[in-house]
Formats: C-alpha cells, structure tokens, sequence
C-alpha cells in the first residue's frame, strides 16, 4: 500500500527533512519525492509506502497535518487509490 | 509515479471546489422481521439494523482519513415498512421509533423506508402507514418517509395523490415549532427507485439483495470550476468538459463504495450519479446552469442548459463506475442550492420553471416552500402533475414541498445546515379540487405514437 503526501507553502528551512523525520516516525518508507521551489512556493510531492506502519494511516495523516499547520503550509496525505482511480482509466 | 499535476487537481477538487461523497448509504431488507406481533416485529427491526450497521459510520470516517475525501452522510434505508407492518394490523408508529432509535444508535443522520408503495391500489398496512406518517415523523428524529403514487406501467393513483396532499399538510402543522421540518422528511414518488442512496426518498426495494451499500456522488462545484476554463467554447465542448469531470467524480464514489462493501463485507450495489448541491458556496448546480450563460437560473433556456448537464453527467459516469442506479442525475432542490434560492428569491424561477425543469434532470420538485395557506387539495394537483411528468416520460419524479404554516409569500424558512433555506414560492390560487375529488386511476400512457 502506498500513499501521496503534497506539501504546499511558502518555502523555508528544513521543510523535507521534516516531513520525512515524521514519515520515519511512523516507519513509512519514502519511495520517490519531486520537488520544486517556484518564486519562493514550495511544492512537493512524495510517494511513500505505508504497508509496515507502526500507527493507523489516519494518525499519520493527522499528524502531517498539524506539522503543516505549525510551519504555515499544507500538508496532505492520502492513499494513492484516489489518484489512479480518477486519472487512469 | 503519478503525474504531479493530476495529484494536485484532485487535492483542489476536494479542497477548493467542494467535492465529496454526498451519502454512503446501507440498503437493509426487514422482510425476515415480518411478525404479527408487532412488539416482537420491532424489536427484530431494531437487531438487524444494529447488527449490519454497527460498523458503518465507523468504516466510512476510516475511508474519509485514507483517502481524503469528505464522505458527508452515512445513512440506511428499509424496506418499505407497510410491507414489514402488514401483518400487524395496527399502526405502525412503533416501527419509526424502533428505526430511529437503531439510527441514533449506529450514528447516522437519517434511516428511510417508513415507505408505501400504492401506484396502483392501497393493500393491508398501506393506509396505516400513509396516515400514520405525520405522527410519525413528528414523534422521531431521524426517519424519512416516501410514498410511490404512480408509475409508467401503471399509470397513476389519484386517490393516494389525493391523500399526500392532505399528509403533506399535517405533516408541515405538526413540526410548526421546527419551521415545518416534518414535511422536508416526506416526499412522494413516480417511478420510485428501489436503489436510491438519498434522503428523504431513499428505500430497500423488495428486489434488493438482504444488505447492500449504494454510493452518491456530489461535486456541483468542481463540474463550475472546470467549466470555468472554457468562457468561450461552444456549447458541445461544455458537454464534453462536464463528462470528463463526470467521470472522475464518479470514478471517486466507485471506489468508496467498492472499498465500504469490502470492509463491511457487504456487496457493492450501485454509484448514483448525480450532482447533489449544497447551501455552502460553490456547491450550486444553478451556478453551473449560469456558467453556461444564464444571467439567473429559472430565465428562459434553464430546460436545456439543465438537460445538456444532466445528460453529460450521465455520459461521463457511466463508464466511471460498474453499476449504475439510483436517482442519477442533477438534483435541484431549491432551498439546499445557494444559486437556487437567490433564483427563487428574485422571482426569475418559479415552481412552473421547476416543473419544466424536473422533465429533465433527476428528480422532481425538491424542498420548495409553499405558502401555509395552501388547500390540500392544490399539494394533492401539484403531486398529480409532478406525477404525470415521470409517468408519461418514463422517469422517476418526486415532490418534497414544504407548506409554511403561517406564513406567506415573501417570507421564508430557514433549517440551516444542508437543508438550507427557502423563500415561499408563490402558487395558483384557482382550485384543482374538483379534478382531484373525482378519485380513481389515471391510466397508464400509451408508449407507441409518441409525440
């Protein structure tokens, strides 16, 4: 099973070394990461897999969540089932 | 991995533009708790619904966390319950509590199929239920009540309309302190689905496997944001923009519903495919109807812009999901569409509007107050008419109409939340009654020589 966290928000420091320290809390394994820093918007995109977490995925959801709140940005973290459904036929 | 731009727009259609899951909804048989005791029959209710229940708000917020996706009601629906209260031979009044206290006790926000179906003649427990209903529906929280009245085979029962209006009028007095609430849980059919995920219509036809999830679809919002992007294109490439969006909407609810049934371990009966409004902003199916170049909807060209979203909507789920049912189509009830009610509210859409607009899309007039003044008589015409629209058209029609005791045009009701609000709507004051005191059958329509 594997999941898409998005993160989105103004760019500053240590931003994917916190999201992946809190991944490897919950024993996600971060598979591949695209990354950009557009006119100072920070956009990144992970694949991550969650089949041997320590915690329910919604735990880990809400965590990444309050992480993107305390850091003024976004956080999202679903189960990649939605992407492929709506954009692959 | 998936394309960033994909991962992004989905994460906007959910953020942005409103779209969810508008119902995870639990179809229920209560054919094996037929009893002629109705103590016992009640009680055995009351087991199956808890039993096959107890997971479903909890399985759906699960779903809601894994996949992002709001999933905004989990409901059930019964078998109709004059079928279950038959043999009883009393009234069946028990059975609504019995349903609203397995409601409060799973956790979902509304249960249907407090339901008669009399298309074509009442049978045992029939008339107990229709005139049961006000009560009923005053002395619970949770139950919804439908009543089928006609149908294309069988044309249309004049004698149940007759009585709806009548109920529909009780109903709306009873909850006068709730802003008439009693009568926004009531709605009478044509050609009734027995799939139907929604409220207030929603009942576990007899054809219906024992247990089964159905899914409805939501997402006004995102079908006007995408449409947003083309000011200028001809009216087929809007057809074509609404049945790409249509299909990645609908691909979301087939893979809710998919994955509910498998967690419940219940099968996966059908994904609706409609667009339900809300009150909130940017979730009007008006608004879509005035993206496409209405300056208010209910103005002149509200039919066929209606039916080109209505059709395209279908077109594009189709191929999203396995099995199709339900009411499947745009919804317009007035009073839960913000677009909706400011139409209604500067006079540009009328209930003669809604009735030529229900001709085309799902359902029927929905959630429209009336003045409280209103004869039954005219209720009991306005179902008629309704009913002769989906009789003749092969479709199903419904008519939710909320008559505000004690109040007149220019006034409104107000229930907050995903009810919304609505401004009374003016009617005709010239009398139907004669028509409809004439009782009977209308017969069903001829289906060759169509013009």
């Amino acid at each position: 099973m594997r999941a898409i966290v998005t993160v989105l928000g103004k760019d500053a420091v240590g931003i994917l070394a916190k999201v992946s320290t809190k991944c490897a809390d919950y024993n996600a394994n971060v598979l591949e990461v695209t990354l950009s820093v557009l006119q100072g918007m920070f956009a990144m995109t992970m694949l991550i897999d969650i089949s041997k977490l320590n915690e329910d995925f919604a735990k880990l959801a809400d965590s990444l969540d309050e992480l993107g709140d305390s850091m003024g940005l976004k956080i999202h973290a679903m189960h990649e089932d939605i992407f492929n459904c709506m954009h692959h036929i | 991995m998936i394309n960033t731009y994909d991962i992004l727009e989905t994460i906007r259609m959910i953020q942005d533009e409103c779209l969810d899951i508008r119902t995870i909804t639990m179809g229920i048989s209560l054919l094996d708790c037929i009893d002629s005791d109705i103590d016992k029959a009640c009680d055995k209710v009351y087991k199956k619904i808890t039993e096959k229940a107890k997971n479903l708000v909890k399985v759906g917020e699960e779903i809601e966390k894994e996949y992002g996706i709001p999933i905004i009601n989990k409901r059930i629906s019964v078998t109709p319950i004059a079928i279950v209260s038959a043999a009883c031979k009393c009234s069946p009044v028990p059975f609504a509590k019995a349903m609203d206290k397995a409601a409060k006790d799973v956790g979902v926000n509304l249960i249907g199929g407090y339901s008669a179906l009399v298309q074509k003649g009442f049978s045992a427990g029939d008339i107990e239920l229709i005139k049961s209903i006000p009560e009923a529906l005053t002395c619970t929280e949770r139950v919804c009540s439908s009543v089928n009245v006609g149908s294309t085979k069988t044309g249309i029962n004049l004698d149940a309309c007759k009585m709806m209006g009548g109920i529909i009028k009780e109903c709306a007095e009873k909850t006068v302190d709730s802003a008439c609430f009693g009568a926004a849980k009531l709605v009478v059919f044509c050609n009734a689905v027995e799939d139907n995920p929604f409220m207030a219509g929603a009942f576990h036809g007899v054809g219906e496997p024992d247990c089964m999830i159905n899914v409805g679809v939501s997402g006004p919002g995102v079908v006007r944001a995408a449409l947003k992007k083309y000011p200028d294109a001809d009216i087929s490439k809007i057809a074509d923009v609404i049945k790409k969006i249509s299909y990645k909407i609908t691909r979301v609810g087939q893979l809710v519903g998919v994955t509910a049934s498998e967690r419940l371990g219940v099968p996966f009966g059908i994904v609706d495919l409609s667009l339900a409004p809300t009150p909130a902003v940017g979730d009007s199916v008006a608004h879509i109807l005035e993206e496409i170049g209405l300056e208010r909807c209910g103005t002149h060209g509200t039919t066929a812009t209606l039916a080109l979203l209505n059709d395209a909507v279908k077109k594009g789920g189709v191929m999203a999901c396995s099995r199709i049912g339900g009411l499947s189509g745009a919804f317009i009830p007035v009073s839960e569409d913000a677009g909706m009610i400011n139409a209604a509210k500067s006079g540009t859409l009328t209930i003669e509007k809604l009735e030529a607009m229900t001709a085309v899309c799902s359902v029927g007039l929905d959630m429209i107050v009336v003045p409280g003044d209103t004869e039954a008589d005219t209720l009991a015409a306005i179902i008629a008419d309704e009913a002769a629209i989906g009789m003749v058209n092969s479709k199903t029609t419904a008519v939710r109409v909320v008559p505000a005791i004690g109040k007149q045009v220019g006034e409104e009701l107000d229930w907050g939340g995903l009810f919304g609000c609505g401004p009374v709507m003016p009617l005709k004051k010239e009398s139907p009654s004669k028509f409809i005191n004439r009782g009977g059958q209308i017969p069903a329509p001829l289906h060759s020589l169509k013009n």
